[in-house]
């Protein structure tokens, strides 16, 4: 693609990497077929972290906004779903999903319009005070849930697929997932990517040459909220439950951390950063007792000390780490 | 046609009791190379940034092509048909020489927010980014990295931005700083190539460039004007002598 690149970021994924990809996309599709039912619905949890973790990316990697309040959008979605969802029998996905994302998106065009006016630093800190007084707010009030959070007792009804069906609700969210890729690898390349790139390289200098960086930061902060809302709803439909919780402080976090392991800027990497996450939680606070010491207690510990490393030894993260021993494989070929 | 395209009338910047540009009026021409010139700290670059809205005077108005642009953000400026150019490199590193002309140029485009469309299949956005790069001499270093490139062709790939948006007045603060002899040379017969389309302030150091192409010269000490004529009348000009060009030469 001639609309150059960056290498820093690996905005351009290498053949070998796409290919990988595409692999990764066909085993996850044969997931339900090989593993039991428990498994393929944490794979399926994963992959709701994945679009989480790729909405942030808009903002983090591309646009050059650290939101430490991202969860905020995410749990909004989640407890639309949970207020849409009467008692004793199933709503409409139809409606419903579009009201979710609605609702998260319009909670980050408000929140927006005050936060991306700020830089750096402040903008970390505003983004995670207007998280905090979300989370608050409904931790606080018995009206919405309060700190136990409410059920969703029935999956979103489809009308012809039924996403009560464990496969079907597995099959419903690994096609969003790829769906949200395709359509944010597009509009990586597209005069809007392009602008938001531009934004976190040189915002200045996007000024100078006639760009209103406030629309263009407003617009990608609303979308990111959208999309986190996506995966909101899924979550809440997945797991039958929303609590506070899910706009947190450390939900947030983790998605930093997420992008951040997997490689920022390109999309690709914030779903294996997600994968590789929730995959080594699981492993850290599986780890054993050892003379009287549980290690597993200490699971955030072990996680810290893992990001600290791959952030010092591969500044692109996993993804960064897959492309360059690929190519090294290409070289040895040609050798 | 000879027509004003940017006038500033009593424009004032003053950083606590420092005015560091004190009362200043000028006119760009269309058709006409308007050089400033001035010791280290006569608020040559902070006019620039008065006049292109990077920074907000403490008092006196600004217009372009005829519009009060006072107080603008510089996005609405640059909109309105103004094009700057920075003292210090101003420009995208980590993207190719390409990039940064073709994303210049996208600042002009309506489709600007268009989000399914790749950015490289417009072709308004492309062309005019390949007259700038073609104009500058840049067009053989397109694909590569801007960090990569020489000091002096980051300059001129400074300049080639500020062209892909068609700006009808051009300010170039030391558009020449740093370049080789050959490229300053290039640079020169450009901006005289420019000059027919647009009003241009030229801010710089560089006596002979500035003698070549200024047809109007402003000399600033201490943020005000102590000359503004005729190149010839200037250089005659006994306080001038004594306050600047003397000292240098």
């Amino acid at each position: 693609m001639s609309a150059g690149a960056p290498s820093t970021r690996m905005e351009l994924l290498p053949k070998s990497v796409q290919l990988s990809l595409w692999m990764g996309v066909a085993a996850l599709a044969a997931v339900p077929f090989v593993t039991s039912e428990f498994h393929s619905s944490m794979v399926a949890k994963m992959m709701i972290l994945g679009i989480f973790a790729m909405s942030l990316d808009l903002l983090q990697g591309v646009t050059g906004l650290v939101s430490l309040g991202h969860a905020a959008y995410f749990g909004i979605a989640g407890y639309a779903l949970a207020f849409l969802t009467p008692q004793g029998e199933s709503v409409s996905l139809w409606w419903t999903l579009p009201a979710a994302v609605a609702a998260a998106a319009l909670t980050g065009l408000l929140i927006g319009f005050f936060v991306v006016r700020t830089h750096g630093i402040y903008f970390i800190m505003v983004t995670m005070a207007f998280a905090q007084m979300l989370f608050y707010l409904f931790f606080d009030n018995k009206a919405l849930g309060g700190s136990d959070g409410i059920y969703i007792n029935f999956k979103p009804n489809a009308g012809f697929f039924d996403l009560e069906n464990k496969r079907v609700f597995y099959y419903f969210t690994l096609a969003t997932m790829v769906l949200c890729y395709l359509f944010l690898r597009r509009l990586l390349w597209s005069p809007f990517g392009r602008a938001l790139a531009g934004i976190r390289v040189n915002e200045h200098r996007m000024r100078a040459l006639g760009f209103g960086t406030f629309g263009y930061k407003l617009a990608a902060f609303t979308l990111a909220a959208a999309l986190a809302g996506l995966a909101g709803y899924l979550w809440g439909a997945q797991t039958g439950f929303v609590n506070p919780e899910l706009m947190g402080f450390h939900m947030s976090a983790h998605a930093i951390m997420m992008v951040i392991l997997g490689g920022m800027g390109n999309f690709a990497g914030a779903i294996l950063g997600a994968f590789a996450f929730e995959y080594l939680l699981h492993l850290a606070k599986d780890l054993p007792t050892v003379g009287g010491f549980h290690i597993g207690k200490h699971w955030q510990l072990w996680m810290g000390i893992f990001i600290v490393l791959i952030v010092a030894f591969a500044p692109r993260g996993l993804l960064g780490l897959i492309g360059r021993l690929s190519r090294r494989g290409q070289e040895d070929e040609h050798a | 046609m000879p027509e004003v395209l940017l006038s500033a009338r009593g424009l004032t910047k003053r950083f606590g009791g420092l005015a560091a540009v004190d009362d200043v009026s000028l006119d760009l021409w269309r058709d006409r190379i308007h050089a400033v010139i001035g010791p280290n700290g006569a608020g040559k670059s902070t006019l620039t940034n008065l006049l292109s809205g990077d920074l907000p005077p403490t008092s006196g108005r600004v217009s372009l092509c005829g519009q009060d642009i006072t107080g603008w953000s510089p996005e609405r400026i640059s909109r309105g048909g103004l094009g700057r150019s920075y003292q210090k490199t101003n420009i995208f590193l980590p993207f190719t020489v390409w990039e940064n002309t073709r994303l210049a140029a996208q600042s002009r485009a309506p489709h600007a927010m268009r989000w399914l469309q790749t950015a490289a299949s417009f072709k308004d956005a492309r062309e005019r980014a390949e007259r700038a790069l073609e104009a500058i001499g840049l067009t053989h270093r397109r694909d590569v990295a801007a960090a990569t490139i020489s000091h002096g062709e980051q300059r001129q790939l400074e300049i080639a931005m500020t062209l892909a948006t068609e700006p009808s007045v051009l300010l170039l603060d030391e558009p020449l700083a740093g370049m080789g002899a050959g490229e300053a040379e290039r640079m020169v017969e450009l901006l005289q190539r420019l000059k027919a389309e647009h009003a241009m302030l030229l801010v710089e150091h560089d006596m002979d460039a500035v003698f070549a192409l200024a047809d109007h010269l402003t000399v600033m000490v201490n943020g005000q004007v102590i000359a503004s004529a005729e190149p010839g009348a200037v250089r005659a000009d006994a306080k001038v002598q004594a306050a600047y060009l003397g000292e240098a030469h």
